[in-house]
């Protein structure tokens, strides 16, 4: 079996963001981190790959070096047997863009399953798991909070509005990780070493045959929300109640 | 002039109120830019669905009714609503952000080739689509450059559209979904019993934190009773395994904007405001007066949650007799 696994850097999401000067991303330095979702991903790719013997895994990001920087550090390290690059301005492409370069690399790669974070949280998009599975024909089973694979299917548990809902799906197929899938590990010491060594491609768009390059949606501008400010400290339940009673009429 | 396709949202045969706020946006997006909506119903047995819609104004209520879309599983229901997109002759395609929104419309959008922005909150005055990125810290315009378009709609952005009267027809779609769906095998659904109000729909929300621990129920319910309100919860909470994942809150979770909302023992990280600050009303209770859900609350309080609460209920109660 093989699977393919994402590895997107996205900012820290406790970092200080600032607009571009052409107001369309945010400005170069800021500190990154791993998707927290890829994560999720990255580890339930190395659970499947440990249950099933001969199973290969393999770890796609979009991007430059410091996003290879990523997929080794973030995806190699920690135990995935190889990483492929296609190089790419991370800021300009779309979801639907991102879709058509993994479809691209799954052509070539031909995995059982495709595990992606259920979105990056720097666009909150998604969507990639989903419109690649519908350019592949593929079945999906997003936001997953559980997986077991068995006899060319994946029984998969997501995370939906009003519970939990439990799919069959038979491989090959998307699944989109959910936060509450697993506990990513860390990456050892000896992981780091060999990281250095695992086979890693680096591809150009050029290199998937693609019909279009183009994107479909484009950020035209970026504004900050007017945030609130910080209200009064109540002394006591008597005075809460009084004033969501009397002055802010909310009870 | 543009056709815009409403996805409509339901759930056990009735239809939910995320639809209606959908539809204000569409209604926004038809004032705009001309044309008009129809909406669409997929699922089986959801005649009553597409009767309760036939007062708000839609060319037509298209209802695909077919067993093999009794669950929306996405690869069926994108297909299904993609070719009923293409067969009305829409342009435009919105959905509820909710979790079957997300599931279903980026396969119609590939179907349609049309480009597709989620969880929009506005539609500017230039025309664009405005969404929160970075856990809502900015938010970004968008333009879709296709023909086609495929949106979804943050629900709390937009309030309910009221129903215009008059009576759309009801219109069925022979859809046969079976192919699309085959290799994809419903299994089970665990179900969040709950007779209190959906999140989505509260007017009142009661959210608590991790610090509940196991008393997170014993602490929230009996405010949230008093209130008639909604249960909500910290991403911390739910992963420890204190409150069901359909209560969370948050960047990943559920977006809500109620008239009232309490954060008791939420700290209140960058990825829980994401997903209620723009409530009417917050009130936080903690008793860390440091913590950042200060920041964003209308009505501070620094108790400990185990005795503030229960007392906070006491009062409420006596108040309304």
């Amino acid at each position: 079996m093989k699977i393919l696994v994402s590895a997107k850097r996205v900012s820290d999401p406790n970092a200080k963001l600032a607009i571009a000067k052409d107001g369309k991303w945010i400005e170069g330095d800021v500190e990154y981190i791993l998707n927290p979702f890829c994560e999720n991903a990255i580890e339930a790719a190395l659970q499947i790959a440990e249950a099933n013997d001969g199973t290969e895994t393999v770890a796609i990001g979009i991007g430059d070096d410091e996003t290879a920087r990523f997929i080794r550090q973030g995806a190699l390290a920690r135990g995935i047997d190889r990483g492929i690059l296609v190089s790419a301005e991370e800021e300009t492409i779309d979801s639907d863009l991102i879709a058509r370069i993994y479809a691209g690399v799954v052509h070539r790669e031909s995995p059982d399953i495709v595990l992606l974070g259920k979105q990056a949280i720097d666009g909150d998009s998604n969507q990639v798991g989903q419109l690649l599975a519908e350019y592949l024909g593929w079945p999906q089973a997003t936001f997953a909070s559980k997986i077991e694979v068995a006899d060319g299917k994946a029984i998969v548990t997501r995370e939906v509005d009003g519970g939990l809902e439990t799919l069959e799906v038979t491989l090959p197929a998307v699944i989109t990780a959910d936060l509450r899938l697993n506990e990513p590990r860390f990456a050892s010491l000896a992981g780091i070493m060999k990281a250095k060594k695992k086979p890693f491609d680096e591809l150009e768009i050029d290199d998937l045959d693609l019909d279009d390059t183009g994107t479909k949606v484009q950020v035209v501008g970026l504004t900050t929300p007017s945030g609130r400010k910080a209200g009064v400290i109540v002394k006591d339940v008597e005075e809460l109640v009084q004033k969501l009673r009397s002055e802010a009429r909310a009870i | 002039m543009s056709k815009v396709l409403i996805l409509a949202e339901h759930d056990k045969g009735a239809l939910k109120k995320v639809t209606l706020n959908t539809l204000a946006f569409a209604r926004q997006y038809v004032a705009k830019f001309g044309g008009s909506y129809d909406f669409a119903v997929l699922g089986h047995n959801v005649g009553a669905v597409a009767t309760a819609l036939q007062g708000f104004g839609a060319g037509a209520v298209h209802v695909a009714d077919h067993a093999d879309l009794a669950h929306p599983i996405a690869s069926a229901w994108g297909k299904v609503l993609a070719d009923l997109a293409k067969s009305i002759g829409a342009d435009v395609v919105v959905g509820p952000a909710s979790t079957t929104g997300k599931d279903v419309l980026p396969r119609t959008a590939v179907r349609l080739g049309a480009g597709m922005a989620s969880d929009i909150i506005a539609l500017t005055d230039s025309g664009a689509f405005a969404r929160p990125m970075w856990a809502g810290n900015l938010t970004g315009n968008v333009k879709i450059s296709t023909a086609n378009k495929v949106i979804s709609v943050r629900a709390s952005a937009f309030d309910a559209a009221e129903a215009t009267g008059g009576s759309s027809p009801i219109q069925a779609v022979a859809a046969d979904p079976a192919l699309a769906g085959s290799r994809v095998k419903f299994v089970s659904f665990d179900g969040v019993q709950s007779s209190r109000p959906d999140l989505a729909e509260a007017a009142i929300i009661v959210a608590g934190g991790r610090g509940l621990k196991d008393r997170f129920g014993a602490v929230t319910e009996p405010l949230a009773d008093v209130l008639g309100a909604a249960i909500g919860a910290s991403r911390a909470a739910v992963d420890d395994g204190f409150a069901p994942n359909d209560y969370q809150i948050g960047q990943t979770g559920k977006v809500v904007a109620p008239q009232l909302y309490f954060a008791i023992a939420i700290s209140g990280a960058v990825q829980h405001l994401a997903g209620m600050k723009n409530s009417k009303v917050i009130v936080a209770i903690n008793k860390n007066a440091d913590e950042p859900i200060f920041k964003v609350a209308d009505y501070g309080l620094v108790a400990d949650a185990f005795v503030a609460v229960p007392e906070l209920t006491a009062q409420i109660k006596a108040l309304r007799g």
